[in-house]
């Protein structure tokens, strides 16, 4: 268990971030085929497949900038809205972490505050329209309130409010992105950002717990 | 229902593969970005505004089938249905910015909107000027008064095609983005689906339309439309279809058009012609005036069966952009 992570855990931290995307892969192809046109796991695995290549040779001088880059990889790499959204969330998130020795549950908490942000701006959308923002603006407030209680518990509580935050996305009627135009035909399914999203803070608690 | 087939090597590899014959097939007016998937005009003006489109790909010969003089200057190619990323959107803008600036034409798209925003913001610090127009021609997709909620199609085309000429005519970034909005703005598509087409790296048909059904303003990549039902006559789904264009801007008597009758990949030239045929009397009847008529393959889906019907409502001035001589993979105009 680590109540901080140095530069180089936090590298590896996004390291094992990236394979478990890449291990998930059919399952989020799956998930996209429900409500989308299915290549959100392909474009997931281009992104975080070059995300693990990245870090297996960047110098982990400071923790935001083993985040910038792995949000710099993820947006020249994936495509489609998700590599805009995903490599939106790491690369403004990595602005709470400047400045900052270790990673720590306040730096867990400004990141995905600041993430929070700025996937909002680029991408204009809100809570409750079935994206990834519904897996990480629950993610953001639980952490915040966890901070007192170290990284062990924030990112686990995080984890937590997004998992639940995907299950809540299935009673959700998208309204933005392409499965917009399926309007009620999306009910039931998750969406696939938002497991997408789980599934990165799944990584970080796993690899902060062990 | 079996997987479509295709002819197909890695299908990893299908964007790269087919920007090589596209590159061959231009006999030297293109090349090909640093081995990668985007496509630039070999010569390019200097001094010109440059015109880039672009998007995801698998909906040849849209975009990069539309690179060449008086059309576009550039098209950054995504995967197949994936908006490009910045990085290459912003080393295209590079490869043919000529010191006054480049336009950038796309359908809108969440993805296509994120990536090109985040690309002009790069290229603004590169100290590049650029200007957006976003095409929402799909009446099917919104209502009216949701019209940024509408998607770009086949009317991606018209835009192009005056945005390429402005581009070419008029030295000054903010005259040929006025232009490229009026084009925009006039201008309305409504597409039927027929069957789906697929992907190539899955092989899976991207939507499920039974045998004997259709669907009206079925989008692009397979989004639903706004009604489903038993296949009846051409011109009785050709008349629904222009009905609802016409409705929509609206279009009158008395009005000067330009028609697209699109093909979504599988479709006849047989039932091309008898859509537009069809297109044609009911114009005629309302006092509508067709200056031009373009059949073919423009915006495609796989091999979607379907077609889809553009209209753009003309003045003199986009008439004139128009009517440009053009020269590219998929459109040439003497």
């Amino acid at each position: 268990m680590y109540d901080t992570l140095t530069p180089s855990q936090a590298r590896d931290m996004l390291s094992a971030v990236a394979q478990h995307l890449v291990a998930n892969v059919d399952m989020l192809t799956e998930v996209d085929q429900a409500i989308g046109d299915g290549d959100h796991g392909i474009g997931m695995r281009r992104g975080f497949a070059a995300v693990e290549e990245a870090m297996a040779t960047i110098d982990p001088e400071s923790v935001s900038k083993v985040f910038k880059a792995a949000g710099t990889t993820i947006m020249a790499k994936t495509g489609g809205a998700a590599g805009a959204v995903f490599g939106t969330l790491f690369r403004a998130g990595s602005a709470a972490l400047e400045g900052r020795p270790a990673l720590d549950a306040e730096g867990l908490a400004g990141f995905l505050l600041l993430g929070l942000e700025g996937v909002e701006k680029r991408g204009g959308a809100q809570p409750g329209q079935k994206t990834m923002i519904d897996a990480l603006a629950p993610a953001s407030v639980a952490a915040e309130a966890a901070i007192a209680s170290g990284l062990v518990v924030a990112v686990r509580n995080a984890t937590d409010a997004a998992k639940a935050g995907v299950e809540a996305t299935k009673g959700m009627i998208a309204t933005t992105g392409k499965a917009r135009t399926l309007g009620e035909r999306s009910l039931g399914h998750p969406d696939p950002g938002a497991v997408s999203m789980s599934l990165i803070l799944e990584a970080m608690r796993d690899y902060i717990a062990a | 229902m079996g997987k479509p087939k295709k002819l197909l090597n890695n299908p990893v590899e299908v964007v790269s593969e087919l920007i090589d014959g596209l590159v061959a097939a231009c006999g030297g007016d293109l090349y090909r970005l640093d081995g990668r998937n985007a496509v630039v005009r070999t010569h390019i003006a200097n001094d010109k505004v440059a015109l880039l489109i672009g998007g995801g790909s698998g909906h040849e010969p849209m975009f990069p089938g539309f690179v060449g003089s008086n059309l576009a200057d550039g098209a950054p190619c995504g995967e197949v249905f994936a908006a490009p990323t910045p990085d290459l959107i912003v080393d295209t803008l590079s490869a043919i910015e000529r010191g006054r600036g480049v336009l950038m034409v796309y359908g809108n798209y969440a993805g296509d909107n994120m990536n090109f925003d985040i690309a002009a913001e790069l290229a603004e610090e590169a100290g590049i000027v650029t200007r957006t127009v976003r095409v929402w021609d799909d009446v099917a997709a919104a209502p009216p008064e949701r019209m940024t909620d509408r998607r770009g199609i086949a009317g991606d085309f018209f835009v192009i095609k005056v945005a390429g000429g402005a581009a070419a005519e008029l030295d000054n970034l903010d005259e040929v983005y006025r232009v490229a909005i009026k084009a925009r703005d006039n201008t309305r598509s409504m597409g039927v689906a027929l069957a789906a087409g697929s992907i190539p790296e899955t092989g899976e048909r991207t939507f499920e339309l039974p045998e004997d059904e259709i669907e009206i303003g079925m989008g692009a990549h397979g989004e639903p439309g706004i009604a489903r039902r038993k296949i009846t006559d051409a011109d009785a789904i050709a008349e629904e279809m222009t009905n609802l264009i016409l409705a929509d801007l609206p279009f009158s008597a008395g009005d000067e058009v330009a028609l697209l009758v699109n093909n979504l990949g599988a479709t006849t030239c047989m039932e091309m012609l008898i859509v537009s045929r069809k297109v044609h009397q009911l114009l005629q009847q309302r006092g509508i005036v067709i200056h031009r008529t373009d059949v073919g393959s423009f915006l495609t889906c796989q091999e979607m069966a379907g077609l889809s019907i553009t209209l753009m409502k003309l003045d003199a001035e986009l008439k004139h952009y128009l009517d440009m001589p053009a020269r590219s993979f998929a459109y040439s105009r003497a």
